[in-house]
């Protein structure tokens, strides 16, 4: 493993261009782009304001910089550094803008969520939509990029309308059974849509493409109820993580709840292999410091971690979230399933410190990760089963079915890892700290 | 009215009783009942029979009537005495068995009420417990209320806002002249990422859009389902498969243990289910209609259960048959076993042990230290060892050869003794002899002329 040097960045906004080529950076208003590999400044970029939002087109030839405060969206060229685009917004104001899947228009969401604008670079076409739902993900593009989801309010009931992206043509446009709509999802293979309700409500629909309501699933009523929804890749299973620590694996043939993975304060799975992160502080004066300890310039409180295997029964360090807060800290949050299909990757609000991972070929608990802090981020590998994750401390983590390591970011004492995201190849993870960010090259010999 | 009848027929009985032939001993009969009740004789005279005292007799017959009257009279009153009595007995009787009756009664109405106490005391603990079932289930629906409740709080606070900040944007807007327009302003206009021109939007696109879509559905729904009759076919394969072995599995074991009448019932049976199952399975492997497909699965359901029951069986027969039993011979029981077991996988530890405590010893004997100096004193160790026993040898050889050194002197000194000794001898013997013969010569010299020169002869012989 290979760490670079530490370079800056505001915002965490750092995005690796989908050709794989480059890394852009915001530092305040300036946009920066290297070279992945060899780090090198190839571009430099001014822009208006400081930038709130970056993002790449499609074809790794655009970067949109969009500034909320002042309502402007600035599009920069990868081959014509001269060539400049700036979109003003106006007095109705900018709250939110992204690229559109072809990588030639921009939508910009205005303040107050009254219309989304698509502004066109190929032409001087606009088109509004209205009454777009502000809510937890009202908008997705497929994966494939030939059509959009959105939701609309209007009347007090929840709308989807389903565009197609070549020319913004309104292909469907239906009424949900929702009382307060909070995302939509399209499925990896495009066909299937989740659509799911807001907390007060359980309740999963799966509409067709074409706008047919495949099925509707509601695992109990009253308490609250979806929290996060997750694709498996090979849209073979959907994972619905609720208010009531469980995940609920419905498959694509009946959507039916297959199974429901539990996870409980006391863990006595003897299948499940449970690591422990646990510190040791070096002694000074001992002769066990490794050479590369001793050429980093270490300091007395560098603190080493490893992995012990824990056999069960293993407690979970709960924290209690508050009972009278809106939006409490239980639940399933986030979830993530492996590139390979094989692996889930879930995390529950009130076990902070730990990752869940589970096994889907046997639908079982395969391993929990104890880290020493709360989780701050977990992702996969997209090319192989390797979960990293970090929690907000000088380390990064990384998971395998063959084992768990830890690894200590060779870099000066402030830099805290709060959130990473692998390299399209699967080969760099970049960890991103308060402003600062580091890349980590993976070497190629390690591959398990 | 019962008296006088009877007192008729005792009188005539009384008329019986004495006649004229009789008087006398009538008379002294009567003077003996008399005096012996106490009254005055009638007769006193005795060899004067015939006369009898009339005063007397009167008088004993007034007593007489007297006593009578009053044995009829205490007759009477026993008579009624024993009517009352009877009658009192059958009243009490009747109160007797009146109060039983109602003691019964009474018994029953209290166990009727004590089965009431009961189930009321059962409805009670069933309704305390209902009570409590229902609390808790309020409880929860309370604290669902209230996440409910501050959730919608929350919620209604957000909206507010940014109501609130919308109203202030509106009037912003409605006040403030200064209408900022929204715009792009772009160096030039690029180029499609596909590099095509784009498309005006009619009819026919929209169309070709529609199209697109279902053909996107159709693809996948034709993915979906070829994926879902491989799988089909080959967990029919597998069921066909299982349902051959079980069939196989189960037959040869009916024929072992039972008679000949079952086998050929579910013999029959599945070689009928197989044959029946197995055309349409022939005829068409990918679309089998309904009826082949729950013909199939219920006949591996029977199957399953034979299988299960025979397996239950030889469950049972394992656990109750003790090793050594003559019909234990194929079936150990499963505690036995499992001793067995047990016992072989700690020998298996205990060899392990040995071949790694072995093996540790060889390591040991192997890694001689790899310092030179230890090798060096290890082998003058050994060398000093050597030179000692050496050196006793060499002592005890030295030893041995001195003794024999003293006993070869002391043997050749003997010898020596000897030899000289034989000399002497022989000198001695030689003189001695000499003497003889000088002594036998000058006596029978002329008379041994001839014997000397025999003996001469053997002395020089002899010599």
């Amino acid at each position: 493993m290979n760490f670079s040097e530490v370079f800056k960045q505001s915002n965490q906004l750092c995005k690796v261009s989908p050709n794989g080529k480059y890394l852009a950076t915001c530092v305040q208003y300036r946009l920066v782009v290297r070279d992945v590999n060899t780090l090198q400044i190839l571009h430099l970029y001014s822009c208006l304001d400081q930038v709130g939002y970056m993002e790449w087109s499609s074809d790794s030839l655009f970067i949109l910089c969009a500034m909320y405060k002042r309502g402007l969206v600035q599009v920069w060229s990868l081959e014509q550094p001269d060539w400049h685009c700036k979109i003003d917004e106006g007095s109705i104001g900018l709250v939110s803008s992204r690229w559109s899947p072809d990588g030639r228009h921009i939508l910009n969401t205005t303040e107050f969520h009254l219309r989304i604008t698509v502004w066109s670079l190929c032409n001087k076409s606009v088109s509004y939509i209205k009454y777009p739902k502000a809510c937890q993900k009202g908008m997705d593009f497929s994966s494939d990029g030939r059509y959009m989801a959105l939701a609309e309010r209007r009347d007090c009931k929840d709308f989807i309308s389903v565009f197609v992206c070549d020319d913004w043509h309104l292909l469907r446009h239906f009424e949900t059974e929702t009382q307060d709509l909070a995302g939509v999802e399209w499925s990896p293979n495009c066909c299937v849509l989740a659509v799911w309700d807001s907390c007060l409500e359980y309740k999963v629909l799966l509409y067709s493409l074409d706008g047919r309501l495949l099925s509707t699933y509601s695992a109990y009523e009253w308490s609250l109820g979806v929290k996060s929804i997750a694709w498996s890749p090979s849209s073979q299973f959907l994972a619905v993580g609720s208010y009531d620590e469980k995940v609920r694996i419905l498959n694509h043939i009946t959507w039916k709840n297959l199974i429901e993975f539990e996870h409980p304060s006391v863990i006595t799975s003897t299948k499940a292999v449970v690591y422990k992160e646990v510190e040791r502080r070096p002694v000074v004066g001992t002769e066990d410091l490794s050479v590369h300890h001793m050429t980093m310039g270490s300091s007395l409180f560098n603190t080493q971690s490893k992995y012990e295997i824990v056999p069960p029964p293993v407690q979970v360090p709960i924290v209690k979230p508050d009972p009278d807060r809106a939006n409490p800290k239980i639940g399933i949050s986030s979830m993530a399933f492996s590139p390979d299909n094989r692996y889930l990757a879930t995390r529950n609000d009130n076990m902070p410190q730990s990752v869940w991972i589970w096994d889907m070929q046997r639908l079982s608990l395969l391993a929990v990760l104890e880290q020493t802090a709360p989780v701050r981020c977990f992702m996969w590998d997209p090319c192989r089963p390797r979960l990293a994750l970090c929690s907000a401390n000088a380390k990064v983590y990384l998971w395998s079915p063959a084992g768990c390591v830890s690894v200590k970011v060779p870099v000066e004492e402030s830099f805290q890892v709060v959130s990473l995201f692998w390299h399209c190849s699967g080969g760099i993870l970049i960890l991103l700290g308060k402003d600062q960010l580091c890349l980590c090259y993976m070497d190629t010999e390690q591959d398990k | 009215m019962h008296p006088v009848p009877l007192s008729r027929n005792s009188y005539s009985n009384f008329c019986t009783f004495c006649t004229e032939e009789n008087v006398s001993e009538c008379i002294l009969y009567i003077n003996q009942e008399l005096s012996s009740l106490g009254f005055a004789v009638i007769c006193n005279e005795l060899h004067r029979i015939r006369e009898l005292d009339v005063v007397a007799v009167l008088n004993n017959i007034y007593s007489l009537l007297q006593l009578h009257r009053h044995a009829l009279r205490t007759v009477e009153d026993l008579e009624m005495e024993q009517v009352k009595l009877s009658s009192d007995l059958d009243y009490q009787q009747l109160t007797n068995s009146r109060l039983k009756d109602q003691l019964e009664l009474a018994r029953k109405e209290n166990n009727k009420l004590y089965e009431k106490a009961r189930q009321l005391e059962m409805t009670i603990k069933t309704l305390q417990t209902c009570l409590k079932n229902e609390k808790e289930e309020a409880q929860k629906l309370q604290s669902i209320i209230a996440s409910r409740a501050t959730q919608y709080s929350h919620d209604m606070k957000r909206k507010e806002r940014e109501f609130s900040k919308l109203k202030e944007r509106l009037n912003h807007l409605l006040t403030d002249r200064k209408d900022k327009k929204q715009g792009i302003d772009v160096l030039n206009y690029i180029g499609r990422s596909d590099g095509r021109r784009g498309h005006w939007k009619t009819v026919k696109t929209e169309a070709k859009h529609e199209g697109e879509m279902y053909k996107t559905l159709l693809n996948d729904f034709d993915n979906r389902q070829r994926e879902l009759m491989v799988e089909n076919v080959e967990l029919k394969k597998v069921l066909q498969q299982m349902k051959k072995e079980m069939v196989g599995i189960l037959s040869p074991k009916k024929r072992d243990q039972r008679g000949g009448k079952q086998e050929d019932g579910p013999d029959q049976q599945t070689g009928s289910d197989e044959e029946e199952v197995c055309d349409p399975g022939k005829e068409t492997p990918g679309m089998s209609c309904e009826h082949a497909r729950e013909k199939l699965t219920n006949s591996i359901r029977q199957q399953w259960r034979k299988l299960k029951s025979h397996v239950e069986k030889l469950d049972n027969q394992a656990s109750m048959v003790q090793v050594g039993d003559k019909d234990g011979e194929e079936v150990i029981s499963k505690q036995t076993h499992e001793e067995e077991m047990e016992m072989l996988k700690m020998e298996i530890q205990q060899c392990k042990d040995f071949i790694q405590m072995q093996q540790q010893l060889m390591q040991q004997q192997l890694n001689t230290p790899c310092d030179e100096e230890t090798a060096a004193l290890l082998n003058d160790c050994y060398v000093l060892e050597e030179k000692e026993r050496l050196k006793e040898e060499w002592r005890t050889f030295q030893e041995q050869r001195r003794t024999f050194e003293m006993e070869r002197k002391s043997f050749t000194e003997a010898a020596i003794r000897l030899g000289r000794e034989r000399k002497a001898f022989e000198e001695d013997r030689a003189t001695w002899l000499k003497h003889q013969f000088l002594n036998m010569t000058f006596a029978d010299h002329m008379r041994d002329v001839k014997k000397d020169s025999k003996t001469n002869g053997a002395l020089s012989d002899c010599k």
